[in-house]
């Protein structure tokens, strides 16, 4: 490499930050070290021929370890096979495009990265182009690429690997041309995840995997009561065990540290600690349902309000209260953090779903300046939103500041339980009316939850009082109803909130197109019909159900005890519509047998990752419709590990069959969207099986039982 | 000092007898491809196999290891079977976060190793005890089958 070259990088990373909206100083840290071509943050091209692509998406099982390398390598016309992804550090230059922050949730990172990763990966290949046209004193319009090779006239072709150094004095395109979908050689296909050797052999390293020299492992005995704080704590018995190093006191509670996990569980058993319980001591799930539906009685923050629900003519009204419990993410890995903190810098290494929130976050928990703060993203043993949020991240910055060392703490599987975050509690009232010939002329809903915004720390509720989580998915319900009307009601009953896999929708979609059937039901009539006539406006959302309904063969006869359940949503830019075949166990546990879906995602990557997405959510959504319940008593929380908060297991998997809309529409999210209409469509089935309505999750086998 | 014999090494430990012998591999020796998922034999996510059995490493202390064979993630490749397994988990991409997946291979090698052609049912009672919260059942279902597949032509 000759030296003009390193000025011309410097000017082209420039030019580049701004063709490519990532910040130059995240930019050129990154380029400094390089000895070949890196186009820009996201891309390095080595005289090897490699391709690798850097992600500063956090793996969670979603994909996107395969999915922005495929956005990449398109536009770069990259040889598939010489593509792999790196994760990146915390940088500007990640910044997740829809939340302005460096993280990974809400089912953004397709959308949010599908053109600045292609254009990213079009320049590069611009530059290439220009590269070999300019060896070959040819103009670029003569040359084309494929494979990772730039073709030019009369057979010459050169390797991006051989003109990875000169690609790098290249003017940088300030608009690079992207493909015509029609063009797509790999986007749109089912191709092999990136990220599955490492995960079969064991070599995958996830935050739990992190060991440093000299390092502690920590638990921390946590308050048993939300809100509850340490009085006082004897640690004499903890600290005689072999093993254990240090006892700390957080205002988190009290943490042992010894040279392993077990001797640091065995220490916490030990402690001695006092609590004040606090205000919540008295916390129960019975007095959280009745606060919330009590809530639903008296009116609530208009959402949304067209026409007069009141004033609707109705021949027939129809009236339900529904119900949804907290719940845990209990993703397989519990939540865990290594943090080490030195004089003036923090460095950590999880599986964490926001390293830019962490990185300010992290920097006034340890008092150093943000720009000190270094996030190493592991692999992510599930996310789901739990590892959004810093409780974990935190805790063990402040116990390494105190210890002096680097610290890894491990939530047990009971601390990872009892650790709130859940998905909110929520009762939402619904009133229906029905003109004399069954057509809906009102809809009116009252939901009453606490709020998720709120809770967040980086959002407010707006001064309209609505919750935008408390109410997606039953304000935004799609037919058309001459008169609706919703409302709600924050409520908050103590516990921390998060957001769980597709957050509102989870429980709303539950709610609202339960509600829909029992209307459909009312009107005498088949909720797929009722709920295609009332979707003539909504060509996507009836699309999808018009697919579900044709592929699992709607209106055919069933085996005898089946029934048969119909469910549409939109949720992160998504259609999905599912049924759901069901039968009722003898003891009344229904026996979920096929699920089929249909999806509208607009434009995908691929289509292999779309369909393990939506099994997955149908997984994550069955599990939570026929078990998944937090509960209080005295405060505490209620259950605490798998055999109380149950998981479905293989023996319980139904058949699943995704089937994916041809679509020209900008691409929707793909990790939740799954989810929001599983439970309604298994609870219709229930109720197309047994004419029992169920309004309360989980489904309780006892009101089933014949 | 305990002595182990792991992946037909002999190491030593220095550990408690009542230390599960997942912690003895992750925290002792480093070996961190078997996974904590519960700690109370709920989840499956630490299983290895102790003279071939599967077993729940979280839930059983290092003092019942003695004397006996460990196998864990790390070795599984070098049986014919466990190779075999491993391919078919690549060739239908069973993972997603993956963090249950090693857990999940070595009860199916244990399954196969015993049945060579196991049905539904039996790969059901096999695989229970396993949980996978990204949902990846039916995957593993295929990749078990497409793995006796291999075995049996």
């Amino acid at each position: 490499m000759k030296t003009p070259f390193k000025s011309s990088r410097r000017d082209f990373l420039k030019a580049s930050g701004l063709v490519l909206g990532f910040t130059i100083p995240g930019a050129v840290r990154i380029a400094e070290a390089a000895a070949d071509f890196r186009p820009n943050a996201y891309l390095r091209i080595g005289a090897d021929n490699s391709v690798t692509v850097v992600c500063g998406l956090s793996e969670m099982g979603q994909g996107v370890h395969t999915a922005i390398p495929m956005l990449v390598a398109e536009e770069l016309d990259a040889d598939w096979s010489r593509v792999r992804v790196v994760q990146a550090p915390v940088d500007q230059a990640f910044a997740n495009p829809i939340f302005h922050m460096q993280a990974t949730g809400g089912s953004t990172s397709v959308r949010g990265h599908w053109e600045p990763m292609r254009k990213a990966g079009a320049a590069a290949r611009e530059m290439l182009v220009g590269a070999a046209a300019a060896s070959w004193k040819v103009d670029a319009a003569q040359c084309r690429t494929e494979k990772g090779v730039v073709h030019g006239p009369g057979g010459k072709k050169m390797t991006y690997g051989q003109l990875a150094a000169r690609a790098s004095s290249q003017p940088v395109p300030k608009e690079p041309k992207l493909k015509d979908p029609g063009q797509f050689k790999i986007l749109g296909h089912g191709l092999r995840r990136l990220d599955t050797p490492q995960k079969v052999n064991g070599s995958g390293r996830y935050g739990m995997d992190v060991r440093l020299p000299g390092m502690l492992t920590a638990v921390l005995a946590r308050p048993p009561v939300p809100g509850g704080k340490v009085v006082s704590f004897d640690d004499r018995k903890a600290k005689a065990i072999k093993g254990v190093r240090q006892v700390i006191q957080i205002p988190d509670g009290v943490a042992v540290l010894a040279d392993g996990y077990w001797p640091a569980l065995k220490g916490r058993e030990a402690l001695d600690i006092k609590w004040d319980n606090g205000p919540n001591a008295a916390l129960s799930s019975d007095g959280v349902t009745k606060m919330l539906t009590a809530a639903t009685l008296q009116e609530g923050k208009v959402a949304r309000n067209e026409g007069n629900v009141v004033g609707a003519n109705a021949a027939k009204t129809l009236e339900a209260v529904y119900e949804a419990p907290y719940l845990a993410h209990a993703c397989m890995e519990p939540m865990n953090c290594t943090a080490w903190v030195k004089a003036d810098s923090v460095e950590i290494w999880a599986g964490t779903q926001s390293q830019g929130p962490n990185q300010g976050i992290l920097s006034h928990v340890a008092a150093v300046d943000p720009k000190q703060v270094k996030v190493n993203t592991m692999l992510l043993g599930g996310g789901f939103g739990r590892r959004f949020a810093p409780d974990f991240t935190i805790a063990a910055t402040l116990l390494s500041k105190q210890a002096g060392k680097p610290v890894k703490l491990v939530y047990s599987r009971e601390d990872d339980m009892h650790g709130y975050f859940y998905r909110p509690a929520s009762v939402t009232r619904f009133t229906g009316g029905l003109d004399a010939s069954g057509n809906p002329v009102a809809f009116s809903a009252r939901v009453a939850s606490p709020s998720i915004m709120e809770a967040s720390g980086f959002m407010k509720l707006p001064p309209d009082g609505v919750d935008e989580f408390g109410v997606e998915g039953v304000k935004d319900v799609p037919y058309d109803f001459p008169n609706l009307r919703v409302e709600y009601s924050r409520q908050e009953p103590g516990v921390q909130v998060w957001f769980w896999r597709s957050v509102g929708h989870s429980q709303n979609i539950f709610f609202s197109e339960s509600f829909v059937d029992e209307m459909a039901h009312a009107a005498g009539k088949d909720p797929f019909e009722f709920r295609r006539a009332l979707l003539s406006k909504q060509p996507r959302y009836k699309g999808v159900l018009e697919m579900a309904a044709e592929k699992a063969g709607w209106g055919r006869p069933l085996a005898p005890g089946l029934g048969r359940g119909i469910a549409v949503a939109q949720s992160f830019g998504s259609y999905v519509a599912e049924v759901a075949e069901v039968s009722i166990q003898p003891d009344g546990k229904p026996k979920v047998h096929r699920v089929v879906a249909a999806v509208d995602c607009g434009q995908y990557v691929n289509p292999e990752i779309i369909k393990r997405q939506v099994e997955s959510a149908i997984v994550y959504g069955l599990t939570a419709a026929l078990y998944g319940q937090i509960t209080f008593k005295d405060g505490r929380v209620e259950q605490s590990n798998f055999h109380d908060y149950q998981m479905l297991r293989i023996n319980e998997m139904p058949k699943v069959e995704v089937h994916i809309v041809k679509s020209a529409e900008a691409p929707g999210g793909m990790g939740e969207p799954g989810l929001p209409p599983l439970a309604p469509a298994v609870t219709a089935a229930i109720f197309a099986a047994s004419g029992k309505r169920i309004r309360k999750l989980p489904i309780d086998p006892a009101q089933l039982k014949a | 000092m305990i002595t182990l014999n792991v992946n037909g090494k002999a190491v030593k430990v220095d550990v408690d007898p009542d230390t599960p012998i997942l912690w003895a591999l992750r925290d002792n020796l480093g070996m961190t491809g078997s996974k904590f998922g519960c700690g109370m034999a709920l989840c499956g996510a630490c299983t290895v196999h102790l003279n071939g059995a599967p077993i729940r490493s979280c839930s059983t202390p290092v003092s019942q290891a003695v004397g006996k064979k460990i196998t864990t993630i790390e070795a599984v490749h070098t049986s014919a079977l466990g190779k075999a397994v491993q391919a078919a988990w690549i060739k239908n991409d069973v993972p997603q976060c993956g963090y249950c997946q090693s857990g999940q291979i070595m009860s199916a090698v244990a399954l196969l190793a015993a049945n060579k052609n196991p049905s539904d049912q039996q790969i059901d009672e096999a695989m229970a005890g396993n949980v996978c919260r990204c949902g990846t059942y039916n995957q593993i279902r295929a990749a078990i089958k497409d793995a006796a597949a291999t075995l049996t032509a």
